[in-house]
């Protein structure tokens, strides 16, 4: 058996190096932000596919991450799908007639949101919505639309 | 034919039995936990031999598990040019399965098979008898101090494996095979979330440690005691811990990361 | 002495116990008495539960039948905690010994003491030097039990056993396997702590010698019934048969030297079986 006192300081590390361990697991490995959770506003966007989206999938201009999305749900009286986002409050000056996009990163990467700022001089803030979206491409619906024009081409 | 059923029948009946006879002690080890509060010294004591004895082999383990996990993506994903993700994939396969599941299984075999053969010789050189007719409680004063150290010790352990783990994939997929360093972490931290992974692998563990501890020092102290009895249940405890930790893992999973 | 001041003047009285362990039956109606002050041999073949005797009296085993008293308390009846506050008062000696192998000598003789009373450190170590001195093992204080002989191991264990300062204090064979000389201090140690201490003894032993020596009263206890009781006197001059066979050693009388088969010559010819 150790002296007690050397035997007090090697448990004392174990349980140092375990706490370490996990703080490194929820800082370094999982950046976590619920505590430092950025400031930022909500914005609606009515899709009529939102296709793969999902929760916390980013929001993107010009292939950098401004936001991501916050809730998805379905509208029964339009059918339509209603998508709120969170845009980071440094990025207050995007122009209120952007178009919202549902792209694929590359062909299997996941879906995200794409703003494409327009001319406006206003600026969207919380509450606003996003006018002119463009659906996800749903690439069984576009094979078949490809098959179904090329058969009636060769009519 | 009848004797067949018979025989089924008993050992269906001498299950239940023991799964009782286990259920009244880990009842008792719980209650004796009351009694440590006023003395660490008994915890600290078992936390080194359960815990920093553990230390060393779940340490080499996690770096080699990392490591080979950070090959083997490699190779796996640079098929379809996805280097960048082999942090996602090193980091969720261990904070989520490898790092609670591997860390408990090496748990039952360095630290449970070693607590069974203490508590086994304990009872067959009748030191818990001995203990009892001095009036000392062995439950309180030698199972539930060991039993709070390995529910302490093992998220302990799983953490540490996982981070060393994480820190081998990087070493080989970084490197050694020229994966971005700044992707690595990137990719990996907007892809791995507290709640959903790190707490579950944390809860896992937990349970695990929960449950290996029971098991390693029921099979002690219900050992027959002669060295034959104590050297069958200390492979009864390592067997068992393996059985029960994989098939929780299952029922864990699948009440963790279904519905996603 | 007549057997009712004998058990007038009990401090353990056990009446009419039975104690089966599955289908075996272990003891069958048996009673006793355990005067206070003396020392009471229980003597018998192995395997007649003379172990399993002592686990009773201290309450670890429960009977089937019949009642154990210990200085007016059925253990028994007691409630945990009661039968813990007994047991506080009764040391017991186990035949490996029982030390606690992960403490040396010191901290074993210690250990009840810290375990049940609030003493400060340095009264408890002189009362552990105390304890140790009485068996003569005050220099080995800081070894190992793995480092003890047998014969110190149970010196050592006695100490322990006496820490507390016990009313009765429980023998489980204490000569067995031990050399001469071994066997020569415990029973002087048995004789003097019971003389000097006035502790009530109970030893379980087959040592035929050795117990007959120190005993005041011996039962001998075999099939789970006692088939002698009496001064070690009374015993060697017993009418019984298998009393006599049992305390001269003899290979054969009542207990027969074969165990129970079929005649020889009927096993010899028969053939065609490999058993």
């Amino acid at each position: 058996m150790l002296h007690s006192s050397t035997q007090d300081t090697l448990v004392g590390l174990f349980v140092a190096a375990g706490i370490a361990g996990l703080f490194f697991l929820a800082l370094q490995v999982c950046n976590l932000n619920y505590f430092t959770e950025q400031k930022g506003y909500t914005v609606t966007a009515r899709f009529e596919n939102s296709g793969g989206l999902k929760v916390k999938s980013p929001v993107s201009a010009a292939g950098v991450k401004i936001g991501q999305i916050s809730d998805i749900s379905f509208d029964p009286k339009t059918f339509e799908s209603v998508v709120k986002m969170r845009i980071y409050s440094q990025y207050n000056s995007i122009p209120d007639d952007a178009t919202a996009s549902v792209f694929t990163a590359g062909l299997l990467g996941e879906q995200y949101v794409s703003l494409e700022p327009g001319g406006s001089s206003d600026y969207l803030k919380e509450g606003s919505n996003i006018e002119i979206t463009q659906s996800a491409i749903i690439l069984e619906k576009a094979i078949g639309q490809f098959l179904f024009k090329s058969a009636e081409e060769k009519k | 034919m009848l004797e067949l059923i018979q025989t089924l029948g008993k050992s269906t009946r001498a299950g239940f039995t023991k799964l009782g006879r286990g259920t009244y002690f880990l009842l008792q080890t719980l209650t004796g936990i009351l009694e440590i509060v006023p003395r660490p010294r008994l915890l600290l004591n078992q936390m080194y031999s359960v815990g920093v004895l553990s230390c060393l082999i779940i340490s080499i383990s996690g770096l080699f598990v990392g490591m080979v996990l950070g090959l083997q993506g490699f190779y796996i994903l640079s098929d379809f040019g996805a280097e960048e993700t082999l942090g996602v994939m090193v980091a969720a396969s261990l904070v989520r399965e490898l790092g609670p599941v591997v860390s408990a299984l090496l748990f039952a075999g360095r630290a449970g098979s070693a607590l069974t053969a203490e508590i086994g010789l304990m009872k067959a050189t009748e030191q818990l008898s001995g203990m009892e007719m001095m009036a000392v409680d062995p439950i309180k004063r030698i199972i539930s101090p060991r039993f709070l150290a390995g529910v302490i010790s093992m998220p302990l352990l799983a953490a540490l494996f996982s981070a060393i783990g994480i820190l081998g994939g990087q070493i080989v997929g970084c490197g050694l095979l020229g994966v971005d360093d700044g992707s690595y972490w990137s990719q990996m931290q907007s892809k791995i979330d507290f709640f959903d992974d790190i707490i579950n692998g944390v809860i896992k563990s937990f349970v695990f440690g929960f449950v290996t501890t029971w098991i390693a020092l029921f099979e002690g102290y219900d050992t027959i005691p002669t060295s034959e009895g104590v050297s069958r249940a200390t492979t009864r405890t390592v067997v068992n811990s393996a059985f029960s930790i994989l098939g929780l893992d299952f029922i864990l999973t699948a009440l963790m990361f279904g519905d996603d | 002495m007549s057997a009712e001041s004998r058990s007038q003047n009990s401090l353990v009285s056990v009446r009419s116990l039975s104690f089966s362990r599955g289908d075996n039956n272990i003891f069958n109606d048996v009673s006793m008495d355990f005067e206070r002050g003396k020392i009471t041999a229980i003597m018998g073949p192995s395997g007649t539960g003379k172990t399993t005797l002592l686990k009773l009296i201290g309450g670890q085993l429960q009977p089937s039948q019949g009642s154990i008293t210990v200085d007016g308390n059925d253990v028994h009846r007691l409630r945990r905690t009661e039968l813990f506050n007994l047991r506080k008062r009764i040391g017991m000696l186990f035949q490996s010994g029982a030390l606690l192998t992960d403490m040396n000598v010191y901290d074993n003789v210690a250990f009840p003491l810290r375990e049940h009373t609030k003493l400060p450190e340095s009264m408890i170590r002189s009362l552990v030097l105390m304890k140790l001195q009485a068996v003569g093992l005050r220099g080995a204080r800081r070894l190992m039990p793995n480092e003890l002989s047998g014969g110190m191991a149970r010196r050592v264990a006695l100490a322990r056993a006496i820490a507390l300062d016990p009313m009765m204090i429980m023998y489980d064979e204490p000569f067995t396997g031990q050399d001469p000389i071994s066997k020569g201090v415990l029973v002087h140690l048995i004789k003097s702590l019971n003389v000097t201490l006035g502790l009530t003894t109970i030893i379980v032993s087959h040592d035929v010698s050795e117990t007959a020596a120190i005993a005041d009263y011996i039962y001998v206890v075999s099939g789970g019934e006692v088939i002698g009781e009496g001064t070690p006197e009374e015993i060697k001059h017993s009418g019984s048969e298998w009393v006599q066979q049992f305390m001269e050693g003899s290979a054969d009388g009542p207990v027969h030297f074969h165990y129970p088969a079929r005649e020889m010559q009927d096993d010899l010819f028969s053939s065609g079986k490999r058993y």
